[in-house]
């Protein structure tokens, strides 16, 4: 495995920024999703002119959501997904959580950006339990992005800490939702989730096909115009 | 006069009772009526069944009713949170029950609730282990599965503002489940921070209109626990038990 560089996890919110047109209506799940704002140009946070705007959807009822707040300018009724205090871009609207779930469900978000536990070749999503006993389920707003959203991505690091695939034949874990996933971002590949199964589309340097597939739990096709995963030094 | 105003929450919550089910606003702290949960579990009121998207955080508000023993059941989307101990201790002992439902379905089962409808098909939960026992149907090729509404006795609202005849606006993203809410109880009570005079809110600019709310309490200040966490505020309830063992200190 010498001389491979899976991609950092900004590196990895980076990468999934750059397949976010412009003018999306984008969801960011809790946690590494968020992460992704991050990397869209400044003038994509909306309101602004030129350049490619992004449209970022809280469901807690925000459509417009902009940077974190400085310290002691927080506003605890304007908080993200994760209840964290956040700010709102100009051109924002508030609503309420039917109008926020009615956006999710109806198609009107182009993008869901997910984490993952396990992701099927078939595009079965597990996301919201591990179905260990002694934890309490808690599902929030993932089952209806899973469901609604006109496209979900994941991104996740493409295997466990210790070592098991996350990509894999057959989710073991609860599901969140069935064949929703269209595509996924790992520290090691770009992998399409078709008809046919996964389609690798990028794969990062030094990184062989046959190492990438004994990293995962599903046969991978590669792309024939399958490009190298690069990411420029953030994180 | 139509006025709906009432002097305290104590004043406010009068007629809430003992197993009733009880629809709380808010998403995390922001619209959780903070001083109007505090004044049920003053009024030792007890056996409730809770409908909200948390279950609390902290020791204030909804971690507080659930840390007095009072929540037999809650149905939420998404009891864990980094400062839901409260939960997660009586969870553990077994001592409440847990429905946990998609947040998009809450909100839509609240508001068929307010709106008069027995029931809606929703994609969400199709396939998973959150679909067990419920009628699924495929419409136009997708698959959906049947939700039913929910009805509540009473629902604890936050709101921003409100005028005597209990017209409500509200604040940046503290609206979350107040409007369906309101819509849903057969008692709605909503605390505001600032009643102002009939005709002060533009028509145009009435979020909940009056026919939805019962009742009405101006707290004009309410307590955060977010603040109380970075110690931009002290806290200025004390729950009862804790009242009782200052008390026999004394």
């Amino acid at each position: 495995m010498s001389g491979i560089r899976p991609l950092n996890r900004e590196q990895m919110a980076w990468r999934v920024a750059q397949d976010i047109p412009g003018g999306a209506f984008v969801n960011l799940g809790i946690g590494m999703p968020e992460m992704v704002a991050n990397h869209l140009p400044q003038d994509a946070r909306g309101g602004a002119r030129g350049g490619r705007e992004v449209v970022y959807h809280c469901e807690n009822g925000i459509l417009g959501m902009g940077p974190l707040p400085k310290p002691g300018e927080e506003d605890f009724d304007l908080v993200t997904a994760g209840k964290k205090p956040v700010t709102a871009v100009t051109g924002a609207a508030f609503f309420d959580s039917a109008a926020s779930f009615a956006m999710i469900r109806g198609g009107h978000i182009d993008i869901a950006v997910l984490g993952a536990f396990q992701v099927a070749e078939n595009g079965d999503l597990a996301n919201w339990s591990t179905g260990a006993t002694g934890a309490f389920p808690a599902v929030g707003g993932a089952m209806d992005l899973a469901a609604g959203a006109a496209q979900v991505f994941v991104i996740a690091e493409h295997t466990t800490k210790q070592g098991e695939a996350k990509l894999v034949r057959r989710c073991t874990y609860p599901l969140t939702g069935i064949r929703v996933v269209t595509r996924v971002f790992t520290d090691l590949a770009v992998i399409d989730v078709a008809a046919e199964g996964f389609l690798v589309r990028e794969m990062v340097d030094g990184l062989s096909f046959e190492a990438l597939q004994a990293k995962t739990g599903a046969t991978l096709t590669l792309q024939n115009d399958c490009k190298p995963l690069k990411a420029p030094p953030v994180g | 006069m139509i006025d709906k105003r009432a002097k305290t929450p104590a004043e406010a919550v009068q007629g809430v009772k003992d197993g009733d089910t009880v629809l709380i606003s808010g998403f995390g702290e922001a619209g959780n009526p903070t001083e109007l949960i505090h004044a049920v579990i003053d009024q030792g009121i007890r056996g409730l069944t809770v409908v909200a998207n948390n279950a609390g955080n902290g020791h204030q508000g909804l971690a507080a009713l659930i840390e007095a023993g009072r929540v037999k059941k809650i149905i939420c989307s998404f009891p864990r949170s980094s400062r839901s101990e409260v939960f997660q201790d009586v969870y553990n002992r077994g001592a409440i029950e847990l429905e946990v439902v998609p947040q998009g379905t809450l909100a839509e089962r609240i508001r068929a609730g307010g709106a008069g409808i027995g029931g809606f098909y929703t994609p969400t939960g199709v396939g998973t282990p959150l679909a067990e026992g419920k009628e699924r149907r495929t419409i136009d090729g997708r698959d959906y599965l049947l939700e039913l509404p929910i009805r509540a006795d009473v629902a604890l609202v936050k709101a921003h503002r409100a005028d005597p005849w209990g017209n409500l606006t509200y604040r940046k993203a503290a609206r979350n489940f107040g409007p369906p809410m309101c819509t849903a109880a057969k008692l709605t009570i909503v605390q505001v921070e600032r009643i102002v005079a009939l005709g002060d809110i533009d028509p145009d600019h009435v979020v909940t209109p009056s026919i939805f709310v019962d009742r009405i309490v101006e707290v004009a200040d309410p307590i955060s626990e977010a603040k109380i966490l970075l110690g931009r505020e002290k806290p200025r309830w004390i729950p009862p038990h804790e009242r009782k063992a200052k008390e026999a200190r004394r």
